[in-house]
């Protein structure tokens, strides 16, 4: 059996690769504005996500205040609430979640913790940030155009998103997303490359793949998802254009649009149901792996504990990307497509419970016999596991094909994918930062307002969304600006809504104490020094903090180990970084 | 030490809420209680899961949380464990999963001798066709939607001319009778549900789909949309009655055929270019 832990007498080869010459900026400019150093263009990828994404926390408030209050709210109307929560929907899942793990994460983290210089195409790199900023500023043009921005529901599925019933429909709403769409896959191809060929070709000696940080496998193997997942949603998009502007019939039956026959016909609407899938389930494991793998290291890191079963963890990673590329109809179980698909979809969709629930238990069994410091990052991490795995569990339920027949297109659709791909993920993405801001800027994050951000996000959030599956169960349907009189529905009911509704306008408002916490700690945040957390892995171990351009001066480090020596029966301290040949036993070939 | 303790009052009071809660499935109306066991057994499962990963993961934070001289075990890999771990879950995952699929197949398998019933979507309104005393319903076209003939039905099939047309109004079913719901749209996605019913399915314009159930009870029972239509989506409402089997033929013969709406709508086209000859 191979050891895993320190490669004993594995040797490091020699440098093969001359070190690379990068592009030393000229100009204030070209350092921080059109910068080609990956850690700036983190940032910049990571300022713009949050950006949008409180524009995508007021358009919630906006939904949930019409939810919980029905009438009180004389401007949200049905037009106003669908193109909310259209616009609430893609910004979440696309602008926010995606950009952030792979365009701020992935940009700030590969080269450091791979111990490259930089990407390996600053250039592309540079180019990737702007073109989605471009998809950004597209998108939010939604807001200004007459009609306002589409409010076909994130989903957008024809039909109706490109007819005159649905706002935006035949006017410029619909034709700004799906450019936006276009512009964000296109930014996003030249960063993935990116990443991926870094990943690949950038690694410093003794850095094998499976030495890497699971953070790393969990960003990389997202990465290659999405290229090969956004290209179904790119000629999805330029399909639907072609229908909305040219008239052709790809998605488009002959159809009776408000008593006037239209010309189209022969178009499948079902067709662009399985292109969007096709990239919409991968999208789950698009946000899901990065954070999969981030949550491992603050568990390890924070624990003081090796994270159990690497290799089986690193496999999990690989086995769940590969089967998301066959379960994608599990959206689609009561959408007229063959019944029959129901059964291989359900079986598929099922059998990722077991890698999924592999990672689950190894994270706990981390915690086991750990060494548990309660820091921030290791508070949203245990948060993460909670509401992970509850809303894993309601997967089983709208997975299991006749189970989902009841439930879909009911509120527990929408408590189950927020608790799974919303809340989890963000709580990671909360830890991460916790975790990181102190590289990023030398100081540490105010720990009171950490943790008042922590509890009212964590119990806040569970607050929402575990009752939200009730009132599916119950039968109602989710995308209802106003439920009106339903026989069906009791009075409790508008009652826990209006709960939901306050829990939802607190949450958010945490969210800014969180913001003003990022601000206000860059000037005085307390020194962090260069590794606070005494953590093992190679960004931790720059020769400054934040990390120069080049990140490591003049030596590029080598790695003699895996990212996970924590509490080494017989080392000094509980942790050994990477790039420590360790316990007096030098594995590093002197050849030069 | 308060982490431990919210862990366990989440874990516990999760549980609580999901015995007491008061928001609970309507009471069915319909053949598919199975689909309801599945549910069932599917809740015992994640919820045992649940409660036993968060009180572990309890149990962890207090029993190894950080004090002065502590130091964390050294274990990478356990394989036995891991392999027991997955097994474990393949089995739990099995246990849900077939029966599962045992009832999807009966979803999906129309019993034969079951009736069949036309539902037609469109913005945003339900509408209803019944097969005529030839016991078939005719062929519809899109193209053929026109004056009188808002569903449509394809005059120039026979077994059409006799089908009964109900727009906007009731639709009736009688008990006790297993029923197609051929479903079809003239415009957009919808979707057919009936909280009581538990089954729903897509309305896709260019295609005809269905389900199947037996109603189980009488009473009137609300239709609503469950496909994102447009800004009418929430008002799309319709009603759907099951009666005695009097009461159904009573109702059943108060209806329209196809051929008398057709009539009644080239007298008015008649009376209103007369009308407009003589001005």
């Amino acid at each position: 059996m191979v050891d895993i832990r320190s490669g004993a007498g594995e040797t490091i080869p020699l440098a093969e690769v001359e070190d690379v010459e990068l592009y030393h900026p000229k100009s204030w400019w070209t350092k921080y504005v059109f910068s080609q150093d990956a850690k700036i263009i983190a940032i910049q990828y990571s300022t713009t996500a949050i950006a949008i994404g409180m524009v995508a926390l007021v358009l919630s408030w906006l939904m949930r205040l019409q939810l919980g209050f029905p009438g009180y709210f004389d401007f949200i109307d049905a037009d106003h609430y669908y193109q909310f929560i259209t616009m609430h929907g893609m910004i979440m899942v696309i602008y926010l979640l995606t950009a952030l793990f792979l365009g701020g994460f992935g940009n700030y983290l590969i080269p450091l913790m791979v111990g490259a210089r930089d990407m390996v195409f600053p250039y592309a790199n540079m180019l990737s940030y702007w073109i989605y900023l471009l998809a950004v500023l597209v998108l939010v043009a939604g807001f200004f155009v007459p009609g306002g921005p589409t409010g076909a529901g994130w989903t957008l599925y024809p039909p109706q998103s490109i007819l005159s019933g649905t706002p935006g429909g035949k006017d410029w709403g619909i034709l700004l997303m799906l450019s936006s769409l276009i512009l964000f896959i296109i930014g996003f191809t030249m960063g993935g490359l990116n990443y991926v060929v870094t990943v690949l070709q950038g690694r410093a000696r003794g850095m094998t793949l499976m030495r890497m940080p699971l953070t790393i496998w969990g960003i990389f193997t997202a990465t290659i998802m999405a290229l090969l997942a956004f290209p179904a949603l790119f000629v999805a998009a330029v399909m639907m254009l072609f229908d909305r502007l040219l008239g052709t019939s790809f998605f488009m039956p002959a159809i009776v649009e408000m008593g006037e026959q239209l010309k189209q016909g022969g178009g499948s609407p079902i067709l662009f149901q399985h292109l969007f899938w096709f990239f919409g389930h991968p999208e789950v494991y698009i946000v899901a792996l990065p954070a999969f793998g981030i949550v491992s290291d603050l568990i390890s890191t924070h624990a003081r504990k090796n994270i159990f079963g690497y290799r089986m963890m690193v496999w999990a990673i690989v086995i769940i990307a590969a089967l998301s590329f066959i379960v994608w109809a599990h959206h689609m179980y009561v959408s007229g497509m063959n019944p029959q698909f129901g059964f291989f979809f359900a079986t598929t969709t099922l059998i990722i419970a077991v890698p999924t629930a592999i990672k689950v238990y190894n994270w706990v069994l981390t915690l086991w016999r750990g060494d548990i410091h309660l820091s921030l990052p290791m508070l949203f991490a245990l948060a993460f596991i909670v509401t992970f795995v509850n809303g894993g569990l309601t997967g089983l339920f709208l997975g299991n094909v006749v189970v989902d027949v009841p439930l879909s297109d009911t509120m527990f659709v929408v408590a189950h994918f927020h608790m799974v791909m919303g809340v989890a993920p963000i709580l990671v993405i909360f830890g991460a930062i916790y975790h990181w801001y102190p590289k990023v800027t030398g100081r540490m994050l105010n720990e009171a307002m950490g943790q008042i951000h922590f509890w009212v996000t964590f119990l806040g959030a569970y607050a929402i969304f575990f009752p939200m599956h009730y009132l599916g169960l119950l039968g109602i349907p989710r995308r209802y600006h106003d439920l009106g009189d339903a026989t069906f529905v009791p009075d409790s009911a508008h009652t826990l809504n209006a709960f939901i509704s306050v829990m939802a306008l607190t949450v958010g408002a945490a969210q800014l104490l969180f913001l003003f916490n990022l601000v206000w700690s860059i000037w005085k945040g307390r020194d962090a020094g260069g590794n606070p957390w005494r953590a093992t892995t190679l960004e931790w171990q720059t020769p400054q903090t934040p990390p120069a351009h080049g990140n490591w001066g003049k030596e590029l480090p080598v790695v003699y180990r895996w990212a996970y020596d924590y509490s080494v029966p017989g080392a000094a301290e509980d942790f050994i970084p990477q790039n420590h040949p360790g316990l007096g036993v030098p594995t590093r070939e002197t050849g030069s | 030490m308060a982490v431990v303790l919210i862990l366990v009052i989440l874990a516990v009071g999760s549980v609580v809420f999901h015995l007491f809660s008061p928001w609970w499935w309507t009471p069915i109306a319909s053949n598919w209680n199975y689909i309801d066991n599945t549910i069932i057994i599917t809740f015992w499962i994640t919820g045992f899961v649940f409660v036993a990963v968060v009180l572990f993961v309890a149990y962890c934070v207090f029993r190894f949380r950080h004090r002065p001289g502590n130091r964390a075990a050294y274990e990478p890999e356990n394989k036995k464990l891991e392999v027991w771990l997955a097994s474990v879950t393949s089995i739990g995952v099995a246990a849900m999963l077939t029966p599962g699929l045992f009832v999807w197949h009966q979803f999906v398998t129309v019993p034969p001798g079951t009736t069949e019933v036309e539902v037609v979507g469109q913005q945003w309104l339900w509408s209803f066709r019944l097969p005529g005393a030839n016991a078939k319903l005719g062929t519809s076209e899109i193209r053929a939607i026109g004056d009188g003939n808002a569903l449509g039905v394809n005059p120039n099939d026979p077994n059409g001319l006799d089908d009964l047309i109900i727009e906007g109004g009731e639709l009736h079913l009688p008990l006790g009778k297993p029923v197609k719901m051929l479903l079809r749209s003239v415009d957009v996605l919808h979707d057919f549900y009936v909280p009581e019913f538990r089954a729903k399915m897509d309305m896709v314009p260019g295609m005809v789909t269905y389900f199947w159930f037996t109603p189980t009870r009488t009473g009137t029972f609300e239709i609503l949309c469950a496909e994102l239509c447009g800004t009418g989506h929430p008002q799309m409402r319709g009603t759907v009655v099951v009666d005695e089997e009097a009461d159904y033929q009573a109702w059943l013969e108060q209806q329209q055929t196809f051929t008398q709406l057709l009539a009644a709508s080239e007298d008015q086209t008649k009376i209103a270019s007369s009308t407009s000859s003589s001005k």
